[in-house]
């Protein structure tokens, strides 16, 4: 007997802001209801399953007043924004940096890298 | 100190998204350029904004403000024809002498002091203005930890300094939405967000990603009425506000302890250079009254992004910002031909709170208009009235107040000889009212 279970959500797609109703049947969607065109139905399917965020955050830059902007190259598990906003806030970094400079590598193992969304020389 | 350039043919006031885009397409188009920024760095209020998001339109990718900005600083570096100023504000504008139909800016910039530069044409690119608590009555004495919502984001992502802990923010406008994800991120606790209007003012997706991934509360038809604490804030006093009235409602009033109020309230085009002018304002955009190639009352001054009206997005500042900068440079090389004064009229219809342009130059071959509607109309069209019959109108799956409307006409709907234009934002398929 699979477990049927839904998920409601309001759609950022648009300012239509529609309310989506996904069911999942053991944990893979089987319906997206409530979406009035395609970019609801597929944000609806991956926010069910996995929602991803882009994180932004700030790292130390050494003998700099100034932080430095930075972020995760790609969206990443919801869940893991604490711990990777942990390991950004940790870091400090030497100069000079590009915009898209690697400030850290497969941040907490997720696979995304943390980069430079600034300059500093 | 090397001595200022005196002469140039477009003087760009502010060096943010809507002046950066002006300086490029002016250059482009064969002007020499001089931007003034008052910060010692071009880019504006993106720098400020870490949060991506930005060039979804114009480029098809989430940018931070800062990436966004870098895109623009390296276009404007390549052209070799825009000399940016930096720490240099521009005080007044002269058009009183009009030696030769040109511009005498006063400025004033850091090792070189008071200088004057003569230029063809201007473009104001100024920005906006967050609305402050002197704005909005709110009782209490003064003290620390009350900010504007833009006053906290510079503190935190340009300084690095946590403006407090325990949070309320006021007004749901983006720039409080996206606060109160970053504030939470850094660390602090953000214990609601309170608008006095009963619909959010900011974009659903930052409701969505900055209120509700964290469980913050949004309280519509919810304002603070007043501020404790005498050195730094202890807490606010909370009431239920009456739709209709928009007053708060006696009984209602509840303390939350905090230590920090951040501001969204509103943004107001920031016109103090314009005034020198005396360009003709808007009362509706607050910013200056503008024909369609966004040259305001006074010839040669043209004005482009949140001060000609405020903006939900910097893709479409920049839009506008091309688009004046373009024209400015064509006036000021002598591209332009006569303009007659005696345009079209456009005026604000059935639910439509504020439209640019104001007016119509006759021979206009294609016009971009951006609204404002005042309420939500779901499966609408705009309708375009002229002279009292309806001209053209475009559906919209949905028009709200927190998303400018743009619209395109060409020459074809604009008929012979009519003065007055109205646009109105009414249900698909319905007629204007007072039509």
């Amino acid at each position: 007997m699979p477990t049927r279970q839904t998920k409601e959500f309001t759609c950022v797609q648009c300012p239509m802001g529609c309310l989506l109703t996904v069911t999942l049947e053991d944990g893979a969607v089987v319906s997206v209801s409530g979406n009035s065109c395609p970019r609801g139905k597929a944000y609806g399917r991956t926010e069910a399953v996995h929602p991803e965020r882009t994180v932004t955050s700030l790292v130390g830059i050494l003998d700099d007043f100034h932080p430095l902007s930075v972020k995760t190259a790609a969206p990443i598990p919801r869940e893991r924004i604490d711990e990777v906003l942990d390991a950004i806030a940790q870091t400090v970094i030497e100069p000079p940096v590009e915009i898209g400079d690697v400030v850290i590598p497969d941040v907490c193992g997720t696979g995304v890298d943390v980069v430079a969304t600034e300059a500093r020389s | 100190m090397s001595a200022p350039v005196r002469s140039c043919d477009v003087l760009v006031v502010g060096g943010g998204a809507a002046g950066l885009s002006a300086a490029a397409a002016a250059a482009e188009a064969g002007a020499s350029v001089l931007v003034a920024e008052r910060e010692d760095r071009l880019g504006g209020i993106l720098n400020q904004c870490i949060h991506n998001g930005f060039g979804l339109h114009r480029f098809g990718l989430e940018l931070t403000g800062p990436e966004y900005a870098a895109r623009d600083v390296a276009r404007i570096a390549g052209s070799g024809a825009v000399m940016p100023l930096l720490e240099t504000s521009v005080l007044s504008l002269d058009t009183s002498s009009r030696q030769g139909g040109r511009i005498t800016a006063k400025l004033v910039g850091r090792g070189v002091g008071l200088f004057d530069v003569s230029c063809g044409a201007v473009v104001l690119a100024c920005g906006c203005r967050e609305r402050t608590r002197g704005q909005i009555n709110i009782a209490g004495g003064r003290p620390a930890g009350v900010y504007t919502a833009g006053t906290a984001q510079r503190l935190i992502n340009v300084d690095g300094a946590l403006v407090g802990r325990r949070v309320v923010i006021l007004g749901s406008g983006d720039i409080g939405l996206i606060m109160a994800r970053r504030m939470t991120w850094e660390g602090a606790d953000v214990l609601c967000v309170c608008e006095l209007a009963s619909e959010p003012g900011g974009l659903r997706r930052n409701i969505a990603q900055c209120l509700d991934d964290y469980g913050i509360p949004l309280h519509l038809s919810t304002t603070v009425t007043q501020v404790f604490g005498k050195v730094r804030l202890e807490g606010v006093e909370l009431a239920d506000v009456d739709p209709a009235t928009r007053r708060p409602v006696p009984g209602t009033e509840r303390r939350v302890d905090c230590d920090t109020l951040l501001l969204s309230v509103g943004l107001i085009p920031s016109n103090e250079v314009a005034a020198t002018a005396g360009v003709g304002i808007d009362r509706r955009t607050g910013g200056p009254s503008v024909d369609e190639s966004l040259e305001t009352d006074v010839p040669g001054i043209f004005v482009a992004g949140n001060e000609l009206h405020v903006h939900d997005l910097a893709d479409y500042v920049s839009e506008e910002g091309l688009e004046a900068g373009a024209n400015a440079a064509a006036h000021a090389l002598g591209r332009r031909g006569s303009r007659r004064d005696d345009g079209i009229v456009v005026e604000c219809g059935e639910n439509v709170g504020s439209v640019t342009p104001q007016r119509i130059a006759r021979g206009a071959d294609e016009v971009v208009m951006r609204l404002r509607s005042r309420g939500r109309v779901q499966d609408a069209d705009i309708v375009l009235v002229a002279d009292g019959r309806e001209a053209r109108r475009w559906r919209r799956r949905i028009v709200v107040p927190s998303e400018m409307q743009t619209v395109k006409l060409s020459a074809a709907d604009l008929p012979e000889g009519i003065g007055r234009l109205c646009v109105g934002v009414v249900a698909h398929g319905a007629s204007p009212e007072g039509e």
